[in-house]
């Protein structure tokens, strides 16, 4: 059978949409369900109390803390060594062996369950370092773990900065670190910042990784060498021992609100430093 | 310097982008405040030729060069020349308007800034005085703040005149700065070269012959990496001596 252009493209349209709805409709829908769920289990006592009774009564106060400690000290500590290994790729090397072998090794992380970080954590971090079930073990583990994404998007938002603007800056005598300081680094800002935000929400939703590696204990942590359970491990425990379904919803609406807020903030502090820059 | 001072002495410049010899024994004498048109067709070199001047060739990989280049009577390639500095002194206008992703002001500050003038009064003396050379400044005086890309394509040429100016060169070099733009952005950047010529030397790949008689003081004809011919004046115009010259300036090629 032989389509007219017209059909083709009236075909093809339709079927674009109907995969963009379909996509919508399917993220709302999980979206909502957990918001519709969760969210009546809210209240004020929910976001301050720590749980109690194993999590059937209390908040989730203590492991609203551990989520926001844990993910702070991972992107604390992946974001300046990812940025650094993105700038070297893009900026101070040339293509060679040990730009392959970076990239490789890269790539080949960011393909490994995290669980396996989570045993890799726990072995390095917790046995051998020594730190033990803590936010700090925790925090290390989700660096390792999203190191790969921060150093591939940023360092394909460095590349994407067109190279014009790096020999106007060297033709205006400046140094290859001005260069980069005054003009790469902010025109590549915003993807740089799009891959530490999806980091960000990576770091809130894991569980495998933390729960082997920051322990699970209810109690508010004192300090960064303090065990701590995150939201989604209480969730997945809430839910694996059957002990409150409520509390998961009301704990899983969190999650979605919470990476819900880390976008919306981080893209409004993006939007402001680069308002200057704004092209049109 | 007076005019008929030599600035630029180039002496049997070659220069290969890896094994591809782009430049071959280039000799050619640049005297102080003139406009000297180098023209040829593309991939002529002549790009090449501007960017060695202010050693920009530099940073692509696997380039070699030989022979000299003199500035002030100074090689360019002397172990204690800083290749930022000589960048300062030699400012460069690119074929492509390319304001740097922020507002009018900071382009001009740019250069300025870099070497560490922050008084924000001497900068903005400085803006105006560069946005007014490059006769600009009646156009965006009322915006400095807004993203330079806002501009109009002969408009951010201008301002990359001014940003180059802002730098206090000695040399300018443009490499066919007028290629995107309408007739009066071009006649406009022309009309501003006749005043600059008064303060600095400058350097131009013309767009085409028309415009290389419009303004030049001395002309240079380049092919296939090779110097044709030199002349003074219209005398390469009026009197080609080569045939490869007459050829390409009557619109045989190129």
């Amino acid at each position: 059978m032989k389509l007219s252009a017209r059909a083709g493209q009236r075909i093809a349209k339709t079927l674009i949409w109907a995969a963009a709805v379909a996509v919508l409709a399917v993220l709302l829908f999980v979206i909502l369900y957990v918001l519709i769920k969760g969210l009546p289990i809210v209240n004020w006592g929910f976001l301050t109390e720590i749980p109690r009774n194993m999590g059937r009564d209390g908040g989730i106060a203590s492991t609203i803390v551990g989520t926001l400690l844990i993910t702070l000290v991972a992107i604390v500590i992946a974001t300046p060594f990812g940025l650094g290994t993105a700038f070297y790729l893009a900026e101070y090397t040339r293509e060679g062996r040990i730009t392959r072998i970076i990239r490789f090794s890269a790539e080949s992380l960011a393909g490994i369950p995290s669980i396996v970080y989570g045993l890799f954590g726990f072995i390095f971090f917790v046995d051998i370092l020594h730190l033990r079930w803590s936010i700090l073990s925790g925090g290390l583990t989700l660096a390792v773990m999203i190191l790969p994404t921060i150093i591939r998007t940023s360092e394909e938002s460095i590349r994407a900065v067109p190279d014009i603007y790096r020999e106007v800056c060297f033709s205006l005598s400046a140094t290859k670190w001005q260069t980069i300081i005054k003009v790469v680094f902010p025109s590549a800002l915003r993807g740089i910042a799009n891959g530490v935000i999806l980091s960000v929400g990576r770091c809130v939703a894991e569980t495998a990784a933390v729960v082997l590696t920051a322990g699970a204990p209810l109690r508010m942590p004192s300090s960064l060498s303090s065990p701590t359970r995150t939201m989604a491990v209480h969730f997945y425990l809430l839910v694996r021992e059957g002990i409150s379904m409520d509390n998961a919803f009301g704990t899983a609406a969190l999650i979605v609100i919470l990476i819900f807020i880390i976008n919306v903030g981080a893209n409004a502090l993006i939007n402001r430093a680069m308002s200057k820059n704004r092209t049109r | 310097m007076k005019q008929g001072n030599t600035k630029i002495s180039i002496r049997d410049y070659q220069f290969f982008y890896g094994e591809k010899q782009a430049l071959f024994d280039i000799n050619l004498d640049i005297r102080a405040n003139e406009i000297l048109s180098v023209l040829g067709p593309a991939n002529s070199g002549i790009t090449t030729l501007l960017r060695s001047l202010n050693r920009l060739c530099d940073l692509i990989p696997k380039v070699r060069m030989q022979g000299d280049i003199l500035v002030d009577g100074e090689s360019i390639y002397a172990p204690h020349v800083v290749v930022t500095e000589l960048r300062r002194r030699l400012g460069m206008v690119f074929d492509v308007p390319s304001p740097l992703p922020m507002t009018i002001f900071d382009n001009i500050a740019f250069g300025p800034r870099l070497h560490g003038k922050k008084n924000r009064q001497r900068l903005a003396d400085t803006v105006e005085q560069s946005l007014r050379m490059a006769a600009l400044w009646e156009d965006v005086k009322d915006r400095l703040h807004m993203p330079a890309m806002s501009l109009s394509g002969g408009q951010q040429q201008r301002l990359c005149i001014a940003r180059v100016l802002a730098l206090q060169p000695e040399v300018i070099l443009l490499d066919r700065p007028c290629s995107g733009l309408d007739p009066i952005s071009t006649s406009k950047i022309e009309d501003s070269l006749q005043l600059l010529k008064k303060r600095f030397t400058i350097v131009i790949a013309p767009h085409n012959v028309q415009q290389a008689t419009r303004i030049s003081d001395s002309a240079a004809f380049m092919l296939m990496g090779r110097l044709i011919e030199v002349g003074v004046g219209d005398d390469l115009f009026a009197n080609p001596r080569d045939k490869r010259t007459s050829d390409y300036i009557t619109g045989r090629y190129g």
